[in-house]
């Protein structure tokens, strides 16, 4: 029996996110690469279908459900065959409205948690900055205060869905202190002149939305400080290990459908007289793939129960993540070589795949900076 | 002498010029770089979207770049191998992956075939003008139901009285939309085994030729890339490239010139790609300091930069057998196995140095993964150059 920390309750939701993936997401997916966008509709529909408040209680409009029935909607997610669709919907449910959720007052959550799980308002969080990456605490967008609330002046960049967000959770400098104190979550809104967003030309997520964002003036009333002023930081840092733990299932989800397609076609292709799985080579490299899919599943489910569990899991959910991210694109880089001549071609998607699974070692907290926290994790 | 001097100390800026290479090989690699980055490079980012322009070549042909190992009599700077190398290794500078490919099919893969097995008549038709940059060639072998199994190609050549029949399709053709002639790897013989193949110089514009779908792919958009169909393509008999039976080992030859300049340029591409990248870690700073300095990103260059030094003695190594008599099927193999390999690696560490940065479009480091993926795939894949390495041992 695998220790998937899931049971049959989470079956059900399954099927449902199967279906919808397979007959309203999957046959669009190309369509959507090409315009460099997908459109709004899609959250409308995933709303529509309760997909994007599976663990929001209900009186927000949510499912009432867990992490588990969330961590379902990321796997299935994954199949789409688009990381820009997959990983705009990703940040909308998994990393832009948890902060809401969870550090906002009661009249936030009614105005932007709400409206979200219903999918009239799309969210985007909003950390990354032209001079900040790795570097969180190097953040340099600067929020004054005015009356009623607060200016910010500064840019974001690599912002998910950052075009077309109605708002953004961002952190901003609130104080003229160095480092990791004085930063602030505020929710801004999009339709107002001092925000403005140009779209990223990017290796994959084509048809994701990807942003930079300048911030010029923009207004944030008083009463959209979301936690307490100048501890933010801990807000960026409280949502991590749930980013991660979605970016490695949707990484085990994404290698297992280049491996299930690699499959399907060796076995249909010929070359010297017989399938390519007919050669040994070939049929071991499959093997190693499996086994690299399998070690990243197990590792991603033991993080995944004990998250769940409430247990403190940063060292294994950063394993899984520094694990997996980079197993997607080795296995789908291996998938793509043994598609051949094919596999270059756009034809066959699993180049996209490649190129859609690149960014799992940048976005989220580089592979490097994964190194960084276990080393601290394990006391080195 | 160095080693009498009482503090030895290395010269990393030293410049740096294989034992190989002349002095008039890196004066041709200054103009080659000097164009490249005058007149190729600024439009690179166009290029992606429109492939680049056929005046590409009328350029080129002009300033004697298409011929730099080609005999003067038709149009060539008569030089040896190596200045050819030159070419492949300077061309990156262009930053344009399917640009060094086009050119690399015209001058690399399409035309030797017809300096080495042609006839006076196919050199003065094809080679001179190609040389001067005024007609395009390309080259047929790979076939949607025959890619690495190159002898399991089916497009069929008949005899027909004067003329020879064709019937069949090609495809992954670089340069396939532009070209006015294609080398033709056919099959004339059914029955004959590897003696059952013939090569055809085919116009492009003969009736029955069909250039079906520009293919779209991960990379290379610089490039041209073609399906084509030939459908009852009668060309006359004096269109036969070669011997009529010897087409497969025209063809095995061809690639092994081909293998080795794609190496060289893998190479080139690898050590631009990994200067670029240092010029980033050095400027970039995170935490306080320039990232390049810390110890993890400073041993991925490290690695990077052993990788390219020992792909590039390999190649340099082989490209000196090469030009003195060998035919080392084995070396040359093993230098293109590794150098596309080291080159994808590499590629792939920049973008991954980069940062968010690297993931964009705008840093153009993807663009180098995505062309250089090919190598990997293009010209034998891995499988065939370990195929082949394997077997050069007898098993």
């Amino acid at each position: 029996m695998h220790p998937s920390p899931f049971t049959d309750e989470h079956d059900d939701l399954r099927a449902a996110v199967r279906r919808f993936v397979e007959t309203e997401l999957r046959p669009n997916v190309r369509e959507w690469e090409d315009a460099r966008w997908f459109p709004d509709a899609v959250f409308h529909r995933a709303a529509e279908l309760g997909f994007l408040g599976l663990k929001y209680p209900e009186e927000y409009g949510g499912q009432g459900g867990d992490h588990l029935h969330d961590a379902v909607w990321t796997e299935e997610l994954a199949r789409c065959g688009s990381g820009g669709v997959a990983a705009g919907l990703g940040a909308h449910t998994g990393i832009a409205t948890p902060p809401i959720w969870k550090f906002g007052t009661e009249d936030q959550k009614r105005r932007y948690l709400a409206p979200a799980v219903a999918g009239e308002r799309i969210a985007a969080l909003a950390i990354t900055e032209p001079d900040a990456g790795s570097d969180v605490a190097a953040i340099r967008a600067r929020a004054t205060r005015v009356d009623g609330g607060w200016t910010v002046r500064g840019a974001k960049t690599y912002i998910t869905n950052g075009v077309r967000a109605s708002f953004l959770v961002t952190a901003v400098k609130t104080t003229g202190e160095g480092g990791h104190h004085g930063l602030s979550f505020l929710l801004v809104d999009t339709d107002q002149p001092g925000v403005s967003a140009s779209p990223l030309e990017k290796m994959g997520w084509h048809a994701g939305d990807t942003a930079l964002i300048a911030l010029d003036d923009a207004f944030v009333p008083e009463e959209n400080l979301l936690g307490r002023e100048n501890e933010g930081f801990a807000l960026i840092m409280a949502n991590f290990q749930w980013e991660r733990l979605m970016m490695a299932l949707g990484a085990v989800g994404a290698m297992q459908d280049a491996y299930d397609r690699t499959v399907a076609y060796v076995k249909r292709r010929n070359a010297f007289g017989r399938p390519l799985s007919g050669f040994q080579a070939l049929r071991h490299k499959l093997v190693d793939l499996a086994t690299t899919i399998h070690a990243g599943r197990c590792t991603t489910h033991d993080a995944l129960a004990r998250f769940v569990a409430g247990e403190n899991a940063i060292r294994e959910v950063t394993m899984a993540k520094l694990l997996t991210q980079r197993s997607a694109f080795e296995v789908i880089d291996a998938c793509l070589q043994l598609h051949g001549g094919a596999g270059y071609m756009e034809e066959h998607e699993i180049e996209r795949m490649a190129r859609d699974a690149r960014l799992g070692s940048i976005g989220g907290g580089t592979d490097e900076i994964m190194r960084e926290i276990l080393g601290k994790v394990l006391d080195l | 002498m160095a080693a009498t001097d009482p503090v030895l100390k290395p010269d990393f800026g030293a410049k740096r010029t294989h034992f190989i290479l002349t002095d008039e090989h890196e004066q041709l690699r200054e103009s080659v770089r000097s164009f490249a980055t005058k007149e190729l490079a600024p439009h690179a980012e166009q290029w992606e979207e429109t492939t680049f322009p056929d005046s590409v070549f009328r350029r080129m042909g002009a300033l004697g770049f298409l011929g730099l190992d080609k005999p003067e009599q038709y149009g060539g700077q008569g030089g040896d191998y190596y200045s050819a190398l030159v070419l492949a290794e300077e061309i990156v500078h262009s930053g344009s992956g399917g640009l060094a490919m086009g050119v690399a099919v015209h001058t690399d893969m399409a035309m030797p075939p017809i300096l080495a097995f042609g006839t006076e008549e196919q050199k003065q038709e094809w080679v001179v003008p190609a040389i001067a940059g005024e007609k395009i060639l390309c080259l047929g072998i790979t076939e949607p139901d025959a890619g690495s199994d190159v002898a399991g190609i089916k497009t069929r050549a008949v005899r027909d009285g004067d003329d020879y029949v064709i019937n069949g399709s090609k495809t992954y053709i670089t340069n396939g939309h532009r070209a006015d002639v294609i080398v033709l790897v056919t099959k004339t013989d059914p029955d004959a085994g590897y003696d059952g193949f013939t090569l055809f110089l085919v116009p492009m514009d003969a009736p029955g030729v069909v250039r079906e779908a520009r293919l779209r792919k991960l990379g290379m958009h610089a490039s041209d890339t073609a399906l084509l169909a030939f459908q009852d393509v009668r060309v006359p008999a004096s269109a036969v490239l070669g011997q009529v039976g010897k087409g497969f080992y025209h063809i095995m030859w061809e690639l092994q010139g081909e293998r080795l300049i794609g190496a060289a340029g893998c190479v080139a591409g690898a050590q631009h790609c990994f200067d670029r990248t240092l010029q980033y870690a050095l400027e970039r700073t995170a935490f306080g300091r320039q990232i390049g300095r810390f110890q993890a990103i400073r041993h991925k260059f490290a690695e990077m930069a052993t990788k390219i030094e020992t792909a590039r003695q390999m190649v340099y190594t082989t490209a000196w057998r090469f030009k003195n008599g060998e035919y080392p099927v084995r070396e040359i193999s093993m230098a293109k196995l590794y150098a596309s390999r080291i080159a994808v690696e590499v590629a792939d560490e920049c973008i991954q140095i980069h940062g968010g940065a690297g993931y964009m479009k705008e840093y153009g480091v993807e663009r180098v993964w995505r062309d250089m993926r090919l190598n990997r795939i293009g010209a034998g894949t891995d499988e065939i150059m370990l195929d082949v390495i394997g077997r050069s041992y007898g098993l």
